[in-house]
Parts: structure tokens; C-alpha cells; sequence
């Protein structure tokens, strides 16, 4: 009873803190994964993740198994990166990525053979250190979308302890429905992933948190955490009200736990770790098979294709392949998106490498991204209302025009995470973002944190 | 494969944009201030019908000839402007010669809003501080107010209830509450809420105006916060001065301009505050002024004027109760303690 009064009051307290209603267009979320053939070649980046990018560990004509590490780094915060197919690699050379950087890449011409690597073999895993460095080795990232290598969430400092994890299932972005997916195909490696996490790490609570307008995942997730069998229930689901961004680490911890993580600071701050549904699912099928990530899952919908669909993907495929697959398009599109509508990145062309963290490819017609035509601000604060960090997004533009960067410092401008909410809401149909972009851009050359 | 060489759109997230726009949500406005408009017609006549026509006539005409003089874009097409003038025409009495009319929307159009650069930047709102320039331009005429003319009546010059209320108190009190009541002076409180008695043409209906209000509200164009602040802050006053005197405070806040001021012109977007600590403050400062102007000031009416203090003191309120952005930490002190070591 009083765990529902708890409930009851968290939910009204993340109500309170701004966000938008976005239509779901979750289309392809009756859509069984299918596994999209081998590609004739794959174009791996070397910075697939937040943090130091690898240096390629192959060289061209070399040949490379399923799984092999070809590109590495020795810095703290970076992770392996592993061949998705078997072939030779053909070159290691600078490629376009979907946000417009330029970045070295190997190529990987595939011989069709899939032939695994030999020296992949499930990781002895008895104790937190033996996880990271487990994690570390199978080159995880946030599936999520943001791509923060998943070995340092995981890496516990001992000045800050950590007594919950929080299983990220909101997804809140619209169309994307992988996540969705994982729980329904893949419950099994959920549950196996939360019971290894929670052995390992002793969480005293473990929250499944899902968006209330899935109600399939929701008993699927609730079947799970009523089969915690400990003393103490530490694991239960929270079904969270559907509102963008729910998903975002920050709201998800305020929503499960209602604690506010501190401005720069990492939800380890307040004691809790954030794990995609999907990366807990890969932790569990790394720690039995030993297979690093090579593949993920990503929704390809928009009304520019033909067949939606998930489809489970190596990585380093490009996008138009991917499309491809599904059936092209169904008219010339307006825009293609890496990710979701909201935070997403509009590509020039297709033809860029599927990321680690890339989580949909989306596909649209001009009337469904047209934008508002760009007036004046009307002040009527949608923007501020709508933000989840409550900041003041018309302040900030002026100050951002105006290079004032201690005032932007001052208004909080560094805790904005772009998530979009203040643009979608604005009638006048102003780029908010963008405006949030040269704000940060402004305080970083004054060198003002 | 299909081949296509046109280009594709870039541009930074979100996609998706809100089915809000600019001109939809002053479209909200216009409709929310339709009953008031009605209502108005039906007490005064269709006299007041063709000034506020005159009103939004004249208003979208100074824009656009404003816009074009100035060689902006031409902003028409959002539709403020003919808010600007419905909201003129509603603070003129009936009478108000046409001339008196158009200077009013000249000011509030050229001088308010486009000398400081149109929408969204002036810094008062444009329609009240028309009035005011009227008021004190032409006191006789705009405070020549006449009775309804509903049932055929003659429209002969009358008082207005706050005229009378304003006998109550100040230094020359020379009456009481239930002598007014008693001498027929106050028309009954329901006639007072269906706005049967003289005024301004648009502010004398709390029905319609609650009506609009409501739509406003339930549209989400308009949050409850400015007109709670404003009439609570206001109904207290009134209730601790006249000592719990229900019915005095219900004349007090059905009298006047004070049920259009609080949810039609203080809830104005530009010359209000965005947050919502910010709001609660300018819509209680409102209401004291409204009240402290009824109670001790010269005039009867407070709330043109109280709005418009408000207004010129939105951005400092603004800028004093500017929310704490989530995970804020409070840094000063710790600075200060690094500077003296």
C-alpha cells in the first residue's frame, strides 16, 4: 500500500517537471525483429561512443573473423570495437558518419562465411571487477542512444555508493519501438541480465521502468519482477506516465527514485545506475555466449518506407542498405533520420555506417517534418514549461546572440540535454535547439563552465 | 533502388514540431473574447458593435501601415492586432466619439507595440496603455458612461457602480453599503454578474467574460495562475477592509474592469512573466494595486493602472524569481569561502 502512495507521489512530482505529449507512431511495434542478411561489406568507425575514439588494430588485406577487436584504445573512457562480419578488411580510411563528422574507419569486405572468432569464449565473471572488465572487452555501449560506454556506469567508486538500478524501458521517442521488442522477444535475457546485475552489485532496489502506453511490455516486465524469488522483493516495475522525455537518464531517475541528479553530475551521484532494457539484455547474452556487439536492433519506419519493421542488423551496415532491406522508399524522401524525431540527427545522405548507438532509421516526406514558418516570440512561455531542466530557453537565445556567457552560465544553459521538448512546443516555430547549441558553443570558447 | 537526386532537408532536431502556432493560439484569443463582444452589444447596442469594429479596423490598419513604413515584414496574419483592437474597443465607454477611437488604436499600435518593435517586445501592454493615454487626453469623454439600453431603455448618462462604491471609503465616506442598496443606486448582483449596468463595453458581462475564460483555460492558452493571483490578492484585500463583508467584495469584483483585466489583459503574453513563482507575484501585485487605487486612490478605477505598473515591473519580477534549473547547486558561498582562503 504504501509502496503505491509512493508511486502515486513520484509520478505527480515528474508531471510537474515540464515535457511534451508527442504522438507515438509506434508502428512497428507488432513488428517481429528479422534478421537482415549479411551486407558485402561493412564500414566500422572508430568512434562509435562518447569518450577517446580506437585506433584501428588491422590493417588492409588483413583477414578478420565475427567478432575480432579491430580497433582499440589505451585511454580510460573508449571501448573495443569488433569485426560484425567475417572477410578481409579492405581499407582503413576517413568516412562521413550520419552527424556530418569525419572519422577513421576500416573497412571489411564480407566473404559471406560468418566464421567466428576463435578466441571468443564466454567471460569468467565472479565479481564487479570481473564484470567491468568483461564489459569493457565486449565493447558496450548505451543502446539507448547516446552511446556512453556501459563499463563506466558500471564501475562503482567506493565514494559513491550505489544502491539502485534503474532498467531504462520508457522509450519515449516516437516511432522507435526496439526497446519494446527487446521485452517482448527477448524477456528471458532481461531477466537474466537484472538477476546477474543485482548478484554482482547487491542493488537494494532494482526499477523496471517502463511508459504506461505499453501495456504488453508492462506484463511481460511485471512477470519478471514478480519472480524475484530474494528476501525483500528488491525488484519491481514502475510504469512511468507517457510523456517525452520520460526516457531521459535524469527524468528517469527523478521519476523512479526522486532524486535529482546535481548539475554535471551522473545519475552515481545519487546513487543509481541507468541501464538501457537493451544493454541489460546484451550483458546477459555476452556473459553465456561471449559474442561481443556486433549487431543491434533498429526501427526502420517513417512514411517514406515501404515495410516498416525491426530489424536486427550488423554493425557498420549503411543506412541505405538498411532501408533497402525494408523495402526502399515509398516516394522520395524529405529527410532521413539517424535516431528518433526529437533528438535525432538528419543525415545528407543515407549512404553513412549504422552506429553502435544508432537505435531507428527513419524516413520522411516533406509534410510530415514541415517546419513553422519562423515568427517573432510571443513570450506565451511554452518553452520554459515545456523544459524538463526548467530553464528559460528564450533567455538563453538572447544571451546566446548576445555572446554573454557568464549570463548563460548563470541560467543553467549546461544542463540542457537538447532534448527538444522546448522547439516542438514553440507556436512561433523558432529552432530552440539549435539556439541551445551555439549557447554551449558561446560558453565554451569563453572557457565558462 | 530508386533513384532520387534531390537534396535532402538538414536541419537540428526536433523533427516534429507542436500542431501550436502563433496565429492558432491569437485565434483562441479572438474566440474567447466573442462573448464578451456579444454581451456588449446586447447592453449598449449596436453602436458598440461598430466600435469595436472601428477598434480592430483601425488596429490592423496602423499595423500594417506601421510594418510597411518601417519596411518589416508585414505581421498582420497573427492576428494580434486584432486583439489589440477588441480589447480597446471593450475599455471605451459607448459613447466615445470615433476619432477618440482610432487616436487610441493608433497609440496602442504604433506607439506601444511597433515604436519598441512589434510583437512580442513591447513592454506594456498595448490596449491598457491606450486607455490610460485616453483617460487622461480625454477624462470627460471617457468616463461619460451611459445605462443599458437592454428592454428598449433609453441610453441616458449614468454612474457607474464603482463610482458609488467609491463613496464607501477615503476620507470622504459619506455613505454605506446597505444605503446604496436601499436608494437603488447599485443595480442587484445579478444583474451586476450578467452585466446589465453602465461601464466600458466589454467589461461589464462576468458571464461572458468567465465563459471566454473558461475556453482560454480548457485550451490551454491561458494558465489559471495571473487571474487567481490577481482576483485572490485583490478579494482579500477587500474582504479584511470591508470586514468580511461578502456582499461588498462581490460588488467590488464584479464592478469595473476587473474580471477582463485579470484574464484578458494581464494574462497578456508579452507583458507578463513566464514562470510561474514570477506570475503568482505579478498577478498579487496586480490585485494589491487594483485594490490600494479603489480603496485610497483619486480614481474609482484601479485596474488599467495596476496592470501597467505590473508590466513595466515584469522584467525585474522576472528576472527575481527566475526558477532554479534542475540539479542547480548553489555555488556562491563555496567561491567566497575559496576567495578569503
Amino acid at each position: 500500500m504504501s509502496r503505491l502512495r509512493a508511486d502515486a507521489i513520484l509520478k505527480a512530482v515528474a508531471r510537474g517537471r515540464g515535457g511534451v505529449r508527442v504522438d507515438h507512431h509506434k508502428i512497428t511495434a507488432e513488428c517481429e525483429t528479422v534478421r537482415m542478411p549479411i551486407p558485402p561489406r561493412v564500414v566500422l568507425p572508430m568512434q562509435q561512443h562518447i569518450g577517446a575514439p580506437c585506433v584501428p588494430t588491422v590493417k588492409p588485406g588483413d583477414h578478420v573473423d565475427v567478432g575480432q577487436v579491430i580497433g582499440d584504445s589505451d585511454k580510460y573512457l573508449s571501448v573495443p570495437i569488433h569485426a560484425s562480419v567475417s572477410g578481409t578488411v579492405k581499407s582503413v580510411a576517413d568516412t562521413t558518419l550520419a552527424n556530418g563528422r569525419i572519422a577513421p574507419a576500416v573497412t571489411i569486405e564480407s566473404d559471406g562465411q560468418q566464421t567466428l572468432y576463435a578466441g571468443l569464449e564466454p567471460p569468467a565473471v565472479h565479481t564487479k571487477e570481473d564484470l567491468v572488465k568483461a564489459i569493457r572487452a565486449s565493447g558496450l555501449v548505451g543502446l539507448g542512444g547516446a552511446g556512453f560506454p556501459s563499463f563506466v556506469k558500471l564501475t562503482v567508486k567506493p565514494e559513491k555508493p550505489i544502491d539502485t538500478l534503474i532498467v531504462n524501458a520508457a522509450e519515449c521517442e516516437p516511432y522507435i519501438t526496439v526497446d519494446y521488442r527487446e521485452c517482448v522477444e527477448n524477456s528471458y535475457d532481461i531477466l537474466s541480465g537484472v538477476y546477474t546485475l543485482g548478484e554482482l552489485y547487491g542493488f537494494k532496489r532494482i526499477i523496471i521502468a517502463v511508459e504506461d502506453n505499453k501495456p504488453e511490455a508492462i506484463r511481460i516486465l511485471k512477470g519478471i519482477a514478480d519472480r524475484d524469488l530474494h528476501d525483500g522483493n528488491v525488484v519491481r516495475l514502475m510504469a512511468l506516465k507517457s510523456r517525452y522525455p520520460q526516457g531521459a537518464e535524469k527524468m528517469m531517475v527523478l521519476s523512479a527514485t526522486g532524486r535529482v541528479v546535481p548539475q554535471g553530475g551522473l545519475p552515481a551521484d545519487v546513487g543509481c545506475i541507468v541501464m538501457n532494457v537493451g544493454s541489460v539484455a546484451f550483458v546477459a547474452r555476452y556473459l553465456k555466449t561471449g559474442k561481443p556487439l556486433i549487431s543491434r536492433s533498429v526501427t526502420v519506419s517513417g512514411d517514406c518506407i515501404k515495410e516498416p519493421a525491426n530489424v536486427r542488423v550488423p554493425i557498420g551496415v549503411s543506412m541505405r542498405e538498411i532501408i533497402d532491406f525494408c523495402g526502399g522508399f515509398t516516394a522520395p524522401p524529405a529527410k532521413i533520420l539517424s535516431g528518433g524525431p526529437m533528438m535525432g540527427t538528419a543525415v545528407v545522405d543515407p549512404n553513412v555506417p549504422l552506429l553502435k548507438s544508432n537505435n531507428a532509421v527513419l524516413a520522411f516526406s516533406e509534410p510530415a517534418v514541415r517546419r513553422k514558418p519562423n515568427s517573432d516570440c510571443i513570450r506565451c512561455g511554452r518553452c520554459h514549461a515545456a523544459c524538463p531542466m526548467s530553464l528559460m530557453p528564450t533567455e538563453i537565445e538572447k544571451y546566446a546572440l548576445l555572446g554573454d556567457a557568464v549570463t548563460l552560465s548563470r541560467l543553467g544553459t549546461s544542463v540542457c540535454m537538447e532534448c527538444g521538448s522546448c522547439a516542438y512546443s514553440c507556436p512561433a516555430g523558432k529552432p530552440l535547439v539549435q539556439y541551445m547549441r551555439l549557447a554551449k558553443e558561446v560558453m565554451r570558447n569563453a572557457g565558462v563552465k | 533502388m530508386m533513384e532520387d537526386n534531390r537534396k535532402l532537408i538538414v536541419s537540428a532536431s526536433p523533427h516534429v514540431k507542436s500542431v501550436h502556432t502563433v496565429r492558432g493560439v491569437m485565434l483562441d484569443v479572438i474566440i474567447a473574447l466573442i462573448p464578451a463582444a456579444c454581451a456588449g452589444v446586447a447592453v449598449f447596442g449596436f453602436r458598440a458593435a461598430w466600435l469595436i469594429a472601428l477598434c480592430v479596423g483601425s488596429s490592423v490598419l496602423f499595423e500594417y501601415l506601421a510594418r510597411r513604413v518601417m519596411r518589416r515584414p508585414n505581421t498582420v496574419g497573427d492576428l494580434t492586432a486584432v486583439i489589440t483592437g477588441m480589447l480597446l474597443a471593450f475599455n471605451l465607454p459607448v459613447k466615445t466619439p470615433e476619432w477618440i477611437c482610432v487616436i487610441g488604436a493608433f497609440v496602442a499600435i504604433v506607439v506601444v507595440k511597433q515604436f519598441f518593435g512589434g510583437v512580442g517586445q513591447n513592454f506594456a501592454n498595448p490596449a491598457i496603455t491606450a486607455r490610460i493615454v485616453l483617460l487622461v487626453s480625454f477624462a470627460s469623454v471617457m468616463t461619460n458612461f451611459t445605462s443599458p439600453v437592454v428592454g428598449g431603455a433609453d441610453a441616458v448618462s449614468a454612474a457607474t457602480p464603482l463610482s458609488f462604491l467609491g463613496r464607501l471609503h477615503g476620507a470622504a465616506a459619506d455613505t454605506t453599503l446597505s444605503a446604496l442598496l436601499e436608494s437603488g443606486s447599485l443595480p442587484a448582483l445579478s444583474q451586476m454578474f450578467l452585466g446589465v449596468r453602465p461601464g466600458c463595453i466589454g467589461e461589464t458581462s462576468a458571464l461572458a467574460l468567465l465563459l471566454g475564460a473558461a475556453y482560454l483555460l480548457i485550451r490551454r492558452v491561458i494558465r489559471i495562475t495571473i487571474p487567481a493571483a490577481y482576483i485572490g490578492a485583490f478579494a482579500l484585500i477587500m474582504l479584511l477592509v470591508s470586514g468580511f463583508d461578502l456582499t461588498y467584495v462581490a460588488y467590488e469584483l464584479l464592478s469595473g474592469g476587473l474580471l477582463l483585466g485579470a484574464f484578458f489583459m494581464a494574462t497578456d503574453y508579452t507583458t507578463s512573466p513566464i514562470n510561474t513563482l514570477g506570475k503568482i507575484v505579478f498577478g498579487a501585485g496586480c490585485g494589491i494595486l487594483t485594490a490600494v487605487i479603489r480603496l485610497y486612490g483619486s480614481l474609482p478605477e484601479g485596474v488599467s493602472y495596476s496592470i501597467l505598473l505590473m508590466n513595466i515591473a515584469c522584467p525585474l519580477i522576472e528576472r527575481f524569481t527566475a526558477p532554479k534549473y534542475f540539479g542547480y547547486i548553489k555555488q556562491k558561498k563555496e567561491k567566497k569561502a575559496g576567495d578569503a582562503a
